[in-house]
């Protein structure tokens, strides 16, 4: 009885409800658009236009995705453990130190593919260091996670904005950002993989960190459901007692759990660092990092719906840009609030619709239930 | 002529694979005391949320007072005069007694009014039926006792005429049930209705006035409890004739495997709960250790097992010592042949969320039969599962069901098959057969003699005496946190009785 719904099918259950929900976050900001005379349909096709109306537009609306693919991550896999990670925004931010050491230090004498695997540990290791603290905080002292990670945030933008306008700006510099790289410090388009769709990718910066993220995906997915240390963090999440009574130390596996939902973080420093600008800038990750939590409340913390959900955002990300350029009393604000409705349906009302539905399949399943004895008689 | 409270007709509820109710047919007179009694699984507690308007059931109807009605949720169930005691209860534990009562039945927006209103009508109702309770208690500050007569409180202020309970007595102390027993009897001389479920077959006798035995999902026999005998019911309910006391023969002590000198353990809030026990455990014996719950027991076992830290003393298994007052890893007890069975299963010994499977290992995932380097063994995992759940007749069977799926007396079989098959030398169980049907029973204590007969250590404890009785070798009381006496197992009740309400205790210890 401790689940008052019933068990849907699991297609209902991934595929209908998350529609349903989003199908009405949209209802709801159409009538915010309508609210300040514009019209909704009109809305609507920019927003799917502007992310899906030429190989460009997907290429960016993928870029998007990419980083919020490795911030949702990030917080899944805290979330497992039960740590609410929230500094997410400040592990990407030191992470990006770890690509552009790499960079910096690589780019004209080693190809991307040189290069490239050292930024990622780099980024790994620097957004790793970044939740140490908050995580050894944790768990020798008993500071909790989400106050000391929301300062942590505060005290990475101060650090990188020492670093870009002291340390890594080149002399001589007006802005707080590093060198260009050269070729080996940045990574290829993924233009080839479009052009299978017969896509034209455009100036799109979609790369192949984009890769690296479906491959994390798959080692969150492995962590979590079929390593020791995943079972050890659904444990803890699930029932701190049973974990003690396991003999499951609390204290390592905050620690190792905030470490690596860091890694995941500070890995998506390569995206925009190598795989854009190539270079560090000032504010790179631009709130990615808080995407991240509403993705991974809306993937379920699985990874097989943090991509969608990664998806979803990069749309509203690229569609939404496109709004506010093609109608000007759609700012970007309004934008936001959308994103805002899209995580209030999805992810905190999540179950406002569930029990009707679960009503709906309760009688249907017995129609046929009868349908299939009197088949059987 | 009788009049008829509640009748089911066809009641029929499938969870996916699982028959839970198939078409149960189901009348109770009115200002009656009417038993449901069946094993663990056999869709008891289904039937009542049903009832109640938790679940709705496939096809059949609910009449009650001889109208047919539809019941979507509890709002209805109570709107039709039927108030529920859950097995686990549904209080909000910061809440007074008072403020839990009101809860869902304000009336008014202003909550002044409302108060007072309420707590003339709660005095009533406590002065009606011998229900004291301090109305501006808060709940988690209470033994679970008079937390049930809150529940019970909580149904009468919503006028309730029909009340269901559900293993109301699995938590309480003799004295509790006792005290229950007795409101149950007020309540039915005042007309109310009354169906209990329980897997007690002396307290049906004792109480009810007709019984119902539930198997499989299907109702299979309804019996004026006057004309039934304990036997029967248990026939019925197993399909099968059920030992109501295991045999077992003359214990052949052998060294000692764990021995406990000085344990003194507080709780977290400073109070001793157990105070300077001293107990020694040989291999091929079983000690039981009885008393009331709440008087120590619990953090004895906690402590030995490494997962509650003792203030002084000296524990050591197989002759080497465990360091009780300072950091224990309950996993390197179990690698010295330690197992433990935790009273509470629900918070300590499973993870409900999990699938059974998962659970199956919980402890054990260290073992390098379920691990391939630093990856899970899946298929090793599900596989002994499988094979445990055969072996323990787990019901259903099916290792990858989500464990708060599995019925109360199945969870249980979960632990102890995780915790029994890995033969340990000192194997410590709390509450071995809370909520577990007589069947079950039956199987849990031959499977504990056994391991005695194997020449395991067995340190047991029970609330219920009968249990400690029919398996101890050797009876220790604990009372206030002491170890008050040592007994034979032949020891008459009454003897046992009196030391665990400390008054024989008392004089032994000053002797
Ligand atoms: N929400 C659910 N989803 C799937 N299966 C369920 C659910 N609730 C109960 N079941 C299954 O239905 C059957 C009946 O369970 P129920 O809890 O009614 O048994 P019970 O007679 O109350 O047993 P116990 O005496 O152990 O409490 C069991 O096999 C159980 O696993
Ligand atoms: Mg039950």
């Amino acid at each position: 009885m401790s689940n008052p719904y019933a068990k849907l099918p699991a297609w209902v259950e991934y595929g209908l409800v998350p529609l349903i929900n989003l199908a009405v976050a949209f209802l709801v900001a159409g009538l915010v658009v309508l609210l300040v005379g514009e019209n909704p349909f009109e809305a609507a096709y920019h927003l799917i236009n502007g992310a899906f109306g030429r190989g460009e537009y997907i290429g960016f609306t993928l870029y998007y995705a990419t980083t919020f693919i490795f911030t949702g991550l990030a917080v899944a896999v805290a979330f497992h453990a039960g740590l609410f990670n929230i500094g997410g925004e400040g592990q990407a931010y030191v992470g990006g130190i770890g690509v552009a050491l790499a960079c910096l230090w690589l780019d004209q004498t080693m190809p991307w593919f040189v290069v490239f695997p050292l930024a990622i540990i780099g980024s790994a290791a620097f957004g790793a260091a970044w939740a140490f603290l908050p995580g050894w905080l944790q768990a020798k002292r008993g500071s909790h996670i989400v106050i000391t990670t929301i300062m942590f945030n505060f005290i990475a933008s101060s650090l990188m904005v020492y670093l870009l306008t002291r340390v890594l700006k080149p002399l001589g510099s007006m802005s707080p950002q590093t060198r260009t790289f050269a070729e080996g410090g940045q990574l290829p388009k993924l233009d080839w993989l479009l052009a299978i769709f017969g896509l034209d990718i455009g100036t799109a910066p979609f790369n192949v960190s984009f890769l690296l993220a479906l491959v994390a995906a798959l080692g969150v997915w492995l962590l979590i459901w079929r390593t020791k240390l995943g079972y050890e963090m659904r444990t803890m999440g699930h029932s701190p007692s049973a974990a003690r009574y396991a003999g499951m130390s609390e204290s390592r596996i905050t620690v190792i759990t905030m470490m690596i939902s860091g890694a995941l973080a500070g890995m998506m420093a390569l995206n925009p660092i190598m795989g854009e600008q190539g270079r560090m800038q000032l504010d790179f990750v631009q709130g990615a990092g808080f995407v991240g939590i509403a993705v991974a409340l809306m993937g379920r913390s699985h990874p097989a719906g943090i991509i969608p959900a990664a998806v979803l955002f990069g749309v509203l990300y690229q569609g939404g840009a496109e709004i506010s350029f093609e109608m000007p009393s759609i700012s970007r604000d309004m934008i936001v609030i959308i994103q805002g409705l899209v995580i209030l349906f999805a992810g905190a009302l999540e179950n406002m619709f569930r029990p009707a539905i679960t009503r709906l399949f309760s009688t249907s399943s017995r129609r046929a239930a009868v349908v299939a004895q009197t088949k059987g008689a | 002529m009788d009049s008829i409270a509640i009748e089911l007709r066809g009641i029929d509820k499938s969870f996916g694979p699982v028959h839970a109710n198939k078409n149960i047919n189901l009348k109770v007179r009115k200002g009656t005391i009417h038993g449901v009694i069946g094993e663990n699984g056999a869709g008891k507690s289904t039937l009542m949320s049903i009832l109640y308007g938790f679940y709705q059931a496939d096809s059949g109807e609910i009449h009650v007072d001889g109208k047919h009605i539809s019941i979507r949720d509890p709002n209805a169930a109570i709107a039709a005069g039927i108030g529920m005691v859950h097995q686990h209860f549904m209080l909000v534990e910061n809440f007074t007694v008072l403020e839990n009562v009101m809860l869902g039945a304000e009336e008014n927006q202003i909550l002044n009014k409302g108060i007072a209103k309420a707590r003339v009508e709660l005095k009533r109702l406590e002065r009606e039926y011998a229900l004291e309770v301090n109305p501006d208690a808060v709940i988690e500050e209470l033994p679970v006792g008079l937390q049930q007569r809150v529940e019970i409180l909580k149904a009468l202020y919503r006028r309730a005429d029909i009340l269901i309970l559900d293993e109301p007595t699995g938590v309480l102390t003799p004295a509790e049930a006792d005290h229950l027993f007795r409101v149950l009897e007020q309540l039915k001389s005042q007309g109310k209705t009354i169906i209990l479920i329980t897997h007690k077959l002396r307290e049906i006798m004792a109480i009810t006035d007709e019984v119902s035995v539930m198997r499989r999902g299907e109702m299979v026999a309804t019996r004026t409890t006057a004309e039934t005998s304990v036997e029967e019911l248990a026939e019925l309910m197993v399909g099968r004739r059920v030992l109501l006391r295991v045999e077992k023969g003359e214990a052949k002590p052998g060294d000692v495997r764990l021995s406990v000198d000085g344990l003194t353990v507080k709780d977290s809030r400073g109070v001793t709960m157990v105070d300077n026990v001293s107990f020694n455990l040989r291999a091929g014996e079983i000690v039981g250790i009885a008393g009331v719950a709440g008087n120590g027991q619990s953090e004895l076992l906690e402590a030995i097992s490494g997962i509650r830290r003792a203030v002084s003393g000296n524990v050591s298994l197989n002759g080497k010592a465990i360091d009780v007052t300072g950091h224990v890893d309950p996993k390197a007890l179990r690698d010295r042949g330690l197992a433990h069975v935790p009273e509470d299963r629900h918070h300590v010994g499973l993870v409900l969320k999990f699938e059974e499977c998962e659970n199956a290992i919980l402890g054990y995932h260290h073992d390098k039969r379920y691990l391939n380097g630093v990856f899970l063994n899946v298929d090793a995992i599900r596989r002994d599962a499988e094979q445990r759940i055969a072996e323990y007749d787990i019901r259903p069977p099916n290792a990858r069901l989500k464990t708060a799926n599995f019925s109360g007396g199945n969870q249980q079989k979960i632990v102890l098959a995780r915790e029994m098959e890995r033969g340990p030398d000192v194997l410590i169980i709390g509450q071995p057969t809370r909520g577990v049907d007589v069947g079950a029973i039956e199987f849990i204590h031959k499977r504990i003699i056994e391991m005695r007969d194997q020449g395991k250590a067995v340190l047991l404890v029970s609330v219920e005496l009968d249990e400690i009785r029919a398996l101890s070798d050797r009876i220790l009381v604990m009372f206030a946190g002491r170890v008050v006496g040592e007994r034979d197992p032949d020891a008459t009740e009454g003897e046992l009785g009196l030391l665990m309400a400390g008054v024989e205790g008392r004089k032994e210890a000053a002797e």
